[in-house]
């Protein structure tokens, strides 16, 4: 009887936990990044160099291939990707084999190697002839186009695999009711199935772009003159090694960031009208563990969702 | 046979086999012209498998079934049964309709696309021709109000009448339910089950695999009992359903 008048004498608010670990933790981190920055401002880096050379035009040049390069690598990954991927899930079994080697041959390579080995092509074939287009390989194979077949032939093998995870992620009954109001395979491939597939490929794609973005400066091993590759010519002739690599580091940081931003959006705009909550934007999601004290599993779904 | 006395399906002796399981081990029925047969049977009896055989979603190994005198699936040559190609299939199966257990609308087309997506896409009609049509099946279904809804966004039940009105927008020969109202709550499956009343009025040949013992006794002029891969009997709601010749149908109608 005693224990229960106790309870009742005392407020129903509960103090939520205090986390003196995060305190901790954060204050230790704080001080670790310090000591870095003094390192790194005491350290023999030609900061004012860094400045000169951050809008460098010959730089800015370079980082323009690098996009450049790397969305139309992008694109014919894609292209590759989603002709491979309906080839290796068909029944047809010299289809399924040629997909499969594909995959076997580009993703067993090392990128690296097989943007040398287009780039030498002429070493192999020396002249070419396609009809519309007669002459000297080497004159054909520029820099340019060697990193274009590398790095989007390459992409193609993994973007096949990502698109054959999308498509299988779509429910068998929708390949019947296209089936059964009449469609071909193909067509229900390209009108049904297809276009949910991708729905659930768009995060993995952003991803690949990122990748994609920094493998792209393999290239400048093949002379094509992207970013890294305009960095280390400015370095050869004044020997400011770090600076150069700093401001090309600094760049791809850059885009990186931007397009994360981007691509959360884009995101959050391919959630909407599904069942599932679009992901919260990064701001929501800083000022939620900023500010909350108690996290349970599945906080933040709605009922009747998995937690996941 | 003449067109009017021809069954709308007829199914001989249909065998099929996933892997060394023998599902249906010869299937024989028919369905004349404007008549409705359903299937009841426990699960994993073959009947839902036997209905994706009429349309061929699963090619049969042995047997024939005919669909308004044609037959699905294949050609006889030189007393063989040969394999049709996957176009020619196709030909066949956009003369029937199928609604399935779980409507399998697309998903990324409103209720009007996925009406229309079919006629226009599949027979090639002009969308002046298909969006009326879709229109006037829509009201027939009393979802005319929601064309430009996604599919996500309805409840089962309207679902289930879109996709009843997605297949009738092939204009059909014969229409196939698979379990239309097993994946439905209880108190949606009434509208469905209505608009399925109306189609079979309508004079519609239907085939329908369910597990409504009602809407078997009401609606349907033959009842089917599968069990084990085989039709167990089939006659008359009354014949099959009040007075069952077999213990088995006897065993399964008392537990549902």
């Amino acid at each position: 009887m005693t224990t229960e008048v106790a309870v009742t004498e005392i407020s129903d608010q509960i103090v939520p936990l205090r986390h003196v670990g995060r305190w901790v933790a954060g204050a230790l981190v704080l001080g670790g990044v310090g000591l870095v920055l003094r390192a790194f401002a005491q350290g023999q880096i030609d900061w004012p160099v860094v400045r000169q050379f951050f809008f460098a035009p010959v730089l800015l040049k370079g980082l323009g291939n690098t996009l450049l390069i790397t969305v139309l690598a992008i694109l014919m990954g894609l292209a590759l990707g989603v002709v491979f991927a309906v080839m290796r899930l068909s029944s047809n079994p010299v289809t399924q084999g040629v997909a499969s080697v594909y995959i076997w041959l580009f993703r067993g390579t090392p990128v690296y190697l097989q943007l040398l080995l287009w780039f030498n092509l002429a070493l192999v074939f020396p002249t070419v002839n396609l009809g519309f287009y007669q002459g000297r390989m080497v004159d054909l194979m520029t820099p340019f186009l060697a990193a274009l077949l590398g790095l989007g032939i390459n992409e193609g093998a993994y973007m096949t695999e990502i698109v054959r995870g999308g498509i299988l992620s779509v429910d068998r009954g929708q390949l019947d009711a296209a089936s059964a109001i009449g469609m071909t395979r193909l067509m229900a491939m390209r009108r049904i199935v297809l276009p949910q597939a991708m729905r659930v490929v768009v995060p993995t794609i952003g991803n690949e772009f990122i990748g994609l973005l920094k493998t792209s400066s393999m290239a400048s091993a093949i002379a094509f003159t992207e970013l890294l590759n305009r960095a280390q010519l400015i370095y050869f002739v004044n020997a400011k090694v770090i600076e150069l690599l700093i401001v090309a580091a600094a760049w791809y940081l850059i885009i990186v960031t931007l397009f994360t931003l981007v691509q959360g959006r884009v995101e959050r705009r391919f959630a909407r009208g599904q069942s599932h909550e679009p992901p919260p934007s990064l701001r929501a999601r800083m000022w939620r563990n900023l500010t909350m004290t108690r996290q349970t599993p599945g906080a933040g779904t709605r009922p009747g969702e998995d937690a996941r | 046979m003449s067109a009017e006395t021809r069954p709308m399906l007829l199914a001989q002796n249909v065998h099929k086999a996933f892997g060394k399981v023998q599902i249906l081990k010869g299937i024989d029925l028919q369905v004349a012209r404007g008549e409705v047969l359903c299937i009841l049977g426990p699960s994993g009896s073959g009947k839902s498998t036997f209905l994706r055989c009429v349309n061929h979603l699963e090619p049969t190994d042995r047997g024939r079934i005919y669909v308004d005198g044609e037959l699905v699936g294949c050609r006889p040559h030189n007393g063989r049964l040969y394999e049709l190609p996957d176009r020619e299939i196709c030909r066949a199966r956009a003369r029937m309709g199928m609604v399935f257990q779980h409507f399998n609308l697309f998903p990324h087309m409103t209720v009007l696309e996925n009406l229309i997506e079919g006629p226009v896409r599949v027979k090639g009609e002009s969308p002046d021709l298909a969006v009326p049509r879709a229109r006037r099946l829509l009201e027939q279904v009393g979802l005319a109000h929601k064309e430009d809804t996604y599919p996500r966004q309805l409840s089962g039940g309207q679902q289930q009448r879109v996709a009843i009105a997605r297949a009738l927008a092939m204009e059909p020969l014969l229409m196939l339910f698979d379990e239309p109202t097993s994946a439905l709550d209880p108190e949606l499956v009434g509208d469905v089950l209505a608009v399925m009343r109306d189609l079979a009025q309508s004079g519609m040949t239907m085939v329908v695999v369910t597990h409504e013992i009602g809407f078997a006794r009401n609606v349907a002029h033959t009842v089917a009992f599968i069990d084990g891969g085989v039709v167990v009997e089939a006659g008359t709601p009354a014949q099959v359903l009040d007075h069952p010749q077999f213990d088995r149908t006897r065993a399964f109608l008392a537990k549902v």
